[in-house]
C-alpha cells in the first residue's frame, strides 16, 4: 500500500482507545505550546459577550479580541467533525458493548442509529421530547461549566494534567451528576 | 495567521474526537453505565501522558510561541462549589452525551440539533452570569 492509502485506511478505521488518548494528549501539547490553556466551554461566555451581555453584566464584559483564538478553534472543531463524517467515516457503527445495546433495547432505543454516534431517532427537531431534552441538557452543561469554571477539556484534560485538586473534585462532580442522570433520571424518561 | 493555526488545531480536534468515538452519545452512556473500558482508557491515557508532557515542559522551561513559560492559574478550591457545579454539568453531559467540545464536533458531523444545544448552553452560561452572586463560591 502507498503511504497515502495507509493514512486513509488509518483514518477510516475506528481508533483503539490508546491511540485516541495519545492524540488528545498531543492536542493538549499543541495548545499549551501555542500558549493557550485548552478549554472549550469559555466559548459560550464569548458568545454571551458577542450578543451584548457585557453591557449589563460585568461577568461578560471583557475584550472579545482575546477570545478570537477560541472562536477559531471551535469553528475548526465543527469543520473537523464535518470532514470526518464526509471523508473518514468508520465503515461500521461504533462497537459499544452488548450489555449497553441490550439495555437500550429495554428503553426502546434501537442500536445502531446515527452512525453509532447519536440517537437521532429521539433527538431531532421533529420530536418535541427530544427538543425539550436538548434544551435542558445544553442548559445544564452551559450553566455547570461556568459555575465550575471549566468543562471536560479544561478540568479533566488540562486541569488534571496540571495536577489541580479543584479539577479532580470537579471531575468527581461530573461523574456524580452523570450517574444521577443515567441511573436515576433517564430511566424515568425512557424506561 | 495565528487564528488560522487555532482553526487548524480545531479541525484536528474535530477529527480526533470523532475517530476516538468520544463524541458518541452511546459511548458516554456506556461509560456512565460502566459497561466498557473504552472512555476510561482514552481519558486515562490522555491524562497520564498529558501530565508527563506538562511536567516536562515546566521542568525544561520550554517557551510557548507567545514567549511565556508553561503555567497554570490555580482556581480557588471550594469543594462544595466544584462538586455542585460538576454534578450539574455531568447531568447535562449524560443526557445529551456531549460536553462542550463534542457539541461543536457533532454539529459538524451533521446532527443539526446541536445548534440548539449550543444555543441552550450559551443561555445556561448567561444565566450563571446573572445569578452568580447568589451562588456559593
Amino acid at each position: 500500500m502507498a503511504t497515502s492509502q495507509i493514512g486513509m485506511s488509518f483514518l477510516s478505521q475506528p481508533w483503539h482507545w490508546s491511540v485516541s488518548g495519545i492524540a488528545i494528549a498531543a492536542i493538549l501539547f499543541i495548545m499549551t505550546w501555542m500558549g493557550r490553556s485548552f478549554g472549550v466551554s469559555t466559548a459560550f461566555k464569548g458568545f454571551c459577550n458577542m450578543a451584548g451581555a457585557g453591557k449589563k453584566y460585568d461577568f461578560f464584559n471583557f475584550d472579545i479580541k482575546n477570545e478570537y483564538w477560541r472562536m477559531a478553534f471551535v469553528l475548526g472543531a465543527i469543520g473537523g467533525g464535518f470532514l470526518t463524517s464526509v471523508f473518514f467515516a468508520s465503515p461500521s457503527p461504533v462497537a459499544i458493548s452488548d450489555a449497553t445495546i441490550s439495555h437500550l433495547q429495554d428503553w426502546g432505543i434501537n442500536y445502531p442509529q446515527g452512525n453509532g454516534l447519536f440517537p437521532d431517532e429521539i433527538f431531532h427537531f421533529g420530536n418535541p421530547l427530544g427538543v425539550i431534552l436538548a434544551i435542558i441538557g445544553g442548559f445544564l452543561v452551559g450553566f455547570g461549566a461556568r459555575y465550575g469554571d471549566g468543562c471536560t477539556s479544561g478540568h479533566a484534560i488540562t486541569g488534571l494534567s496540571h495536577l489541580q485538586l479543584p479539577s479532580l473534585i470537579t471531575v468527581i462532580g461530573f461523574f456524580i451528576g452523570g450517574i444521577i442522570m443515567t441511573w436515576g433520571i433517564m430511566p424515568l424518561i425512557f424506561g | 495567521m495565528r487564528l488560522f493555526s487555532f482553526f487548524s488545531v480545531g479541525i484536528l480536534f474535530g477529527i480526533v474526537m470523532t475517530k476516538s468515538e468520544a463524541v458518541s452519545w452511546f459511548r458516554i452512556h456506556e461509560m456512565f453505565r460502566f459497561e466498557s473500558f473504552h472512555m476510561y482508557g482514552i481519558i486515562g491515557v490522555a491524562v497520564i501522558l498529558g501530565a508527563t508532557i506538562i511536567a516536562a515542559m515546566k521542568k525544561f522551561q520550554i517557551k510557548t510561541l507567545r514567549g511565556t513559560f508553561v503555567s497554570y492559574t490555580p482556581k480557588n478550591l471550594n469543594v462544595k462549589r466544584h462538586l455542585l457545579a460538576g454534578s450539574i454539568f455531568g447531568m447535562g453531559w449524560a443526557l445529551m452525551g456531549a460536553c462542550p467540545g463534542p457539541m461543536f464536533v457533532m454539529l459538524g458531523n451533521g446532527f443539526a440539533i446541536f445548534a440548539l444545544v449550543i444555543l441552550s448552553a450559551t443561555l445556561g452560561t448567561f444565566t450563571y452570569g446573572v445569578v452568580r452572586d447568589r451562588l456559593p463560591h
